[in-house]
């Protein structure tokens, strides 16, 4: 029997949630929402006394204090009312009241279900089934257009939800009815098919194979001499992706008529194999890439990218990289543990007009804090710290959003290497198998149109952080245990990529109806191809099989072996049975055909503003300073619990009110020790507009000026590179690349800072229509730098008036893709570069300096130069500042104000210096350039001198602070 | 490991989503505690186990997902599973402390504010006393100033004033009426208010969640019981502080004491 319980506030106590979703509400320009209320739905399905209903509701279901409920019971064709009297009032009966009832569909994560019958279970009865649904009683005069405009922007996402305006559906009937399995062994006819019909089953298959590759499997099986299954074009699909393969990077390129044979290994791996550093342990081959931290332990980072996922679903698919990157680092050598979570995203405006969004694309508003929701629920609920990161925005955005979701991790040192032994059992742990996420691999290879959203709806999930979060703690013990000899996660492509990488040089057999799912109906394709969220693969010695299974059994984790390592370098593949694919690995990992692709890269011109010379700076420094990419990012921060696990030594908000914006974050990973990390990040896609090189060395520059301005240095750091880009099938994207990875090479390398790890994410362009519009190339550059004392630690806020400014490196007339030209309307061409004669050393100089103590505060300047810098100090330890701009130091030429205030040049810091410690620091940056600027004072005024000693920017550093805070509340 | 028989013995309960066991372990461990994690499936197998140990710790995180509300469901486990063998741990003059989700789960199965509380809140809607979603309506980690005027908790001095943090999104403390508020203080029950940086009671964000009478944390009547919404256990260390890179390290968090005067009575009565 059904029942069907609803939840609800009590009239007399607020609805936090119910008021939120109508603020949302009027500020899409509905006005006529007089009050909204959320109720919250139970379908149970148990052979339920009314006395057992009523202990469920009252003992599990409600807050008995500030909720009630009632219950609708009995079959589906007899409603009727039971349980409690009390109900809300008749505001809520009239004519006047809508009801929007909103439902995961049927096949989608909902982890609450399993939760609620947990509960029930605990109080000893048991339930069939729960489904939950969130009804919302909105008390308004409204049409219908306007409910289903409520509906569509602001409670429900058509992708993964269903929705019911003012229709009952009490008992969703039918929802538990069975599909029949049919089990039909599938063989695609493509031995004696044409171009163009090989195409076609690539197509009508979502693989995404070009005609290349199709001719090269076409010609495999014609020498095997039987056709492939429809599994095996799946594997190969989905082995050759250039998710999973990176074709481009690792292709032949010409490039201006040079012959490039794999981008990668000559510029990013290349770079790390010259440094050949001590401290990397392992790089490019794991799942992470692992460099020393002390004497018990390692440390691993990885940061991917979740793009297209986040562009349909933002919420589910924010939610699923970051749970993709915690099980990369739970899969680096044979487990680490995760410590610490990072996140930077790239979108359009917030307040981009609805007018001007194009079909079939979120608002960026809406993307924005469903991306930013969907991380936060899953790193606080995995117990993560979220404690360094940064957003973007540009309107190229808009259609195609970025969202990098990285994550550190503690390895011992004595399980950073693993491989699996022939007749290893593989074992699956955690979530179970469903239709979700078919074809992520091949879909985030291609690029998005309006269309994405029909096409590629199960390519979106839900994730289960609690399950994951299981399934850590499991494995850890495992870990502990030594009870396997392998482990990688199931990301993209599944278990298909799973079981492949791992058994590339054994072979493996699987039987595919072993694979625990979550409903019926599944073809043994979409069990051996699932994205399915929270699962692990093993490879366990058999000895071990009864010992791991209590492990997992011990935390509530499922566990189930469902094949093993053979030996004979065969992917083999059985479903009740009966063989259902049987390839060799090598043409699996091995067979892809290698493009040659051309790419081509030549220096645009832009146009050079000419902006008039001002007497008064300070309007232009507050407008950089509330700027979008500038502003405050507390709203964002202040949701991510950046201090669990109790290693916080530099939180990503610093200063006397604990709001200015902090250079990197440190953490302790040991707590027993002093020893810290610090992680930091740099981009800056507006450099690229102009010079892809240029703004890849930009970015490490950024990376590692943020690393020395908290007390860093050099002599331990490792790089992380993530490309965004557009199609690179087109020459001039391509050749982009090349400029990036060129720029990557040479700084990475004079910087003595390896690359560790890395991903590319290609075909970042959305199509509307007969337009595309692609992504600005855009390279995150992460830094991770061992210190091996964080009571070293310095921050960026000012500490004490008196104290001495200085400005460290020299300041150019470098304009290009700057701020300030952004706010005027322009890019220019100036490019900031980094001056390979100077750069390292300031950097050591200056961290030296630092490690002697001889620094109080330190920021680096980056977007808005030394004006910003200056502010951001100023506002952030509450005392202002008196500069005099002629004490820059500045290249030959430089005559305007606005030129050293607002210049972007790469490796300057704002430094502040007890004055006692005066000829202490200056001998100890003695060699590069540097200037002793001015002071920190009493009053709460940055007066700033021109060069020829006039005021040129006088402001109070509240406003300052204001202009910098009011951009992002939402 | 072999177990110090001059130290007090504490065991933090862990099970799905439980995420603050290590720092938690970290600080009683500091504080001179000999420290065990326990699965919930253990104990409830074998309620035996809890014999041996002094102090019971309910820690943060998200237990079972914050599903249905914030600790609900292992409080109804607890509840239903070994309620009898954590009041009589109580009656024994044993120590009990539920930090943020730990709190909520005390709250939400009736061991606060009364340990006797738990046979009869849930019965109908006499339940007197709950944490709920924070005014703002948002998960927030910030900081916030604590200030106790009771001496009723054993885990707290008088008149102690700290600097902890916290992050929740349910954890806005209410009452069926100012009444009971009122009774509570009376009762010496309420432990820690969240007060601004001069000791004063205040808004948002000093009151971080908009509790009713800035309640941040209560004790049972025997004060041998505790539930505090901020997290004592992130500032045991002078490194964790916000502004340590301002106003220098101290020798300790403030945090501390709080496990320290646990450790002490223990130390005292047993």
């Amino acid at each position: 029997m059904e029942t069907r319980i609803e939840v609800f506030t009590k009239e007399h106590f607020p609805d936090s949630v119910g008021n939120e979703i109508a603020s949302e509400v009027e500020h899409i320009g509905i006005t006529s929402v007089d009050e909204i209320r959320m109720v919250q739905v139970y379908l149970v399905d148990g052979d339920l006394s009314g006395e057992n209903i009523r202990r469920i509701c009252g003992e599990l279901l409600i807050n008995g204090l500030t909720q009630d409920y009632i219950c609708i019971n009995g079959s589906p064709n007899q409603p009727e009312v039971q349980a409690s009297e009390i109900k809300l009032g008749p505001k809520w009966q009239g004519d006047d009241t809508h009801a929007i009832e909103v439902t995961r569909k049927r096949g989608v994560m909902d982890p609450v279900e399993s939760t609620v019958i947990k509960g029930i279970k605990d109080l000893g009865l048991s339930a069939r089934s729960v489904k939950t649904a969130k009804r919302f009683l909105i008390a308004g005069q409204l049409t219908t257009d306007q409910l289903e405009t409520i509906a569509n922007k602001v409670l429900a996402n058509k992708i993964i939800e269903d929705v019911f305006i003012d229709k009952d559906n009490l008992f969703y009937e039918g929802r538990n009815e069975a599909i029949d399995e049919v089990f039909h062994r599938q063989e695609l006819d493509i031995l004696d098919a044409d171009d163009e019909q090989l195409l076609e089953v690539s197509e009508r298959g979502q693989m995404y194979l070009t005609v290349e590759e199709m001719r090269t499997v076409q010609k495999y099986f014609v020498t095997l001499g039987r056709k492939p299954t429809d599994v095996e074009l799946e594997t190969v699909a989905q082995t050759w992706s250039e998710h999973c393969m990176h074709k481009t990077f690792k292709g032949i390129i010409d490039y201006n008529g040079e012959h490039i044979d794999n981008l990668l290994a000559n510029t990013i791996v290349k770079a790390t194999s010259e440094l050949n550093k001590p401290w990397c342990v392992s790089v490019f081959k794991d799942n992470a890439g692992i460099i020393e931290f002390d004497e018990d332990y390692n440390i691993c980072f990885k940061v991917e990218t979740h793009n297209h996922p986040s562009a349909i679903e933002p919420y589910g698919g924010a939610n699923t990289g970051i749970g993709g990157v915690i099980r990369d680092t739970l899969g680096t050598g044979l487990g680490a543990k995760p410590i610490l979570n990072t996140d930077v995203f790239c979108f359009g405006s917030l307040d981009m007009p609805q007018e001007t969004i194009p079909e079939g694309i979120l608002h960026p508003k809406r993307i924005f804090k469903g991306v930013v929701s969907g991380v936060r629920d899953y790193g606080n609920r995995m117990g993560i710290p979220t404690a360094n990161g940064s957003i973007f925005f540009d309107e190229r955005y808009t259609g195609n959003p970025l969202v990098y979701c990285g994550n550190v991790g503690l390895i011992a040192k004595d399980k950073c290497e693993k491989e699996s032994y022939k007749d290893d059992l593989i074992l699956l742990v955690g979530g179970r198998t469903g239709r979700d996420g078919i074809h992520g691999a091949t879909f985030s290879s291609v690029e998005l149109t309006h269309e994405s959203e029909m096409i590629s709806g199960g390519a979106v999930q839900i994730g289960d952080p609690i399950m994951e979060r299981k399934v850590t703690d499991a494995l850890l013990i495992a870990l502990d245990l030594g009870l396997y000899n392998n482990i990688t996660d199931c990301g993209a492509g599944g278990l298909s990529s799973a079981v492949g990488e791992m058994g590339e040089e054994l072979g493996a057999v699987v039987d595919l109806e072993k694979v625990p799912l979550k409903y019926d109906g599944l073809s043994y394709s979409e069990i051996w191809i699932s994205e399915a969220q929270e699962r692990m693969v093993l490879s366990v010695p058999p000895e071990n099989m009864e010992e791991i299974r209590a492990v997992f059994e011990g935390e509530d984790v499922e566990a189930t072996f469902i094949g093993k390592f053979t030996g004979d370098k065969r992917l083999h593949l059985r479903y009740k049975g009966e063989t259902v694919a049987d390839i060799e690995m090598t043409f699996l990992h091995d067979g892809v055909p290698r493009t040659t692709r051309k790419a081509t890269w030549q220096l645009p011109s832009h146009k050079e503003p000419e902006i008039e010379v001002k007497k008064d700076y300070g309007e232009d420094l507050k407008k950089i300073l509330s700027s979008w990419n500038v502003c405050s990012k507390e709203w964002v921060i202040r949701q991510y619990d950046h201090e669990v696990q109790g290693g916080s030594v530099l939180k990503p908000l610093v200063g006397v009110d604990n709001d200015g914006p902090g250079d990197a974050c440190i953490v302790r990973p040991v707590l027993s020790s002093n020893k810290g990390i610090i992680v930091s990040n740099g981009m800056n896609p507006k450099y690229g507009d102009i010079d892809p090189y240029h703004m890849a060395s930009s970015a490490i520059d950024e990376a590692l000026r943020q690393v020395v301005s908290v007390g860093g240095s050099l002599e331990e750091v490792a790089l992380l590179d993530n490309f965004s880009w557009g199609n690179t099938s087109k020459p001039e994207c391509l050749g982009d690349l090349v400029r990036a990875s060129m720029g990557c090479y040479d700084t990475a390398l004079y910087y003595g800072t390896p690359f560790i790890s890395g991903k590319d994410s290609l075909n970042n362009e959305y199509t509307v229509g007969d337009k595309t519009i692609a992504i600005p190339p855009t390279l995150l550059i992460s830094a991770i730098c061992v210190m091996p004392d964080v009571a070293k630690a310095i921050s960026m806020d000012v500490k004490s008036p008196g104290n001495l400014i200085y400005i460290v490196g020299m300041t150019k007339n470098e304009f290009g893709g700057s701020h300030y030209y952004l706010t005027h309307g322009f890019v220019g061409n100036s490019v900031p570069r980094v001056d390979t004669e100077i750069a390292k050393r300031t950097m050591d100089l200056l961290a030296s300096a630092t490690g002697n103590g001889l620094v109080r505060s330190c920021h680096d300047c980056s977007e808005g130069g030394i004006a910003v810098t200056a502010a951001e100090m100023s506002f952030a330890g509450g005392y202002g500042m008196e500069l005099d701009l002629s004490q820059v130091p500045v290249e030959e030429g430089i005559v305007r104000d606005d030129t050293v205030l607002f210049a972007e040049s790469n490796t300057r810091f704002v430094v502040e210096v007890e004055p006692q410690q005066q000829s202490a620091f200056e001998e100890a940056i003695d060699g590069v350039s540097y200037g002793y600027i001015g002071k920190v004072v009493e009053s709460d005024m940055l007066t700033v001198l021109s060069l020829s000693g006039k005021k040129v920017i006088s402001e109070r550093i509240s406003d300052l602070k204001n202009a910098w805070q009011a951009t992002l509340t939402l | 490991m072999a177990v110090d028989n001059n130290k007090p013995r504490a065991v933090i309960l862990r099970t799905a989503g439980t995420n603050c066991a290590y720092e938690t372990k970290y600080a009683l461990e500091k504080a001179g505690a000999d420290v065990d994690l326990m699965h919930v499936n253990q104990l409830v197998r074998d309620k035996g186990l809890l014999s041996p140990y002094h102090i019971f710790v309910l820690p943060g995180g998200f237990t079972y997902g914050d599903d249905i509300a914030a600790g609900k469901v292992l409080a109804n486990q607890l509840r239903q599973q070994i309620l009898d063998e954590l009041t009589k741990f109580v009656d024994d003059g044993k120590l009990i402390i539920g930090i943020c989700n730990g709190f909520q789960v005390l709250m939400k199965m009736g061991l606060l504010p009364e340990v006797n509380g738990a046979q009869t809140s849930l019965a109908g809607n006499k339940q007197r006393f709950t944490l709920t979603y924070n005014d703002s309506n948002k998960f927030e980690d910030r900081w916030v100033y604590l200030k106790s005027d009771s001496n009723k908790s054993v885990f707290v001095d008088n008149d102690s004033f700290m600097y902890v943090p916290i992050a929740h999104a349910e954890g806005k403390f209410v009452s069926e009426s100012q009444e009971d508020i009122e009774k509570l203080d009376k009762s010496g029950q309420i432990v820690f208010k969240y007060v601004d940086k001069n000791g004063n009671i205040s808004d948002y964000p000093w009151n971080p969640n908009g509790s009713s009478g800035n309640i941040a944390g209560v004790c049972d009547s025997t004060g041998r019981v505790l539930g505090m919404m901020p997290h004592p256990e992130r500032h045991v260390d002078p490194t964790q502080h916000p502004r340590w890179t301002r106003e220098g390290l101290k020798a300790e968090g403030d945090g501390i004491v709080i496990f320290k005067n646990a450790v002490n009575y223990i130390n005292r009565t047993f």
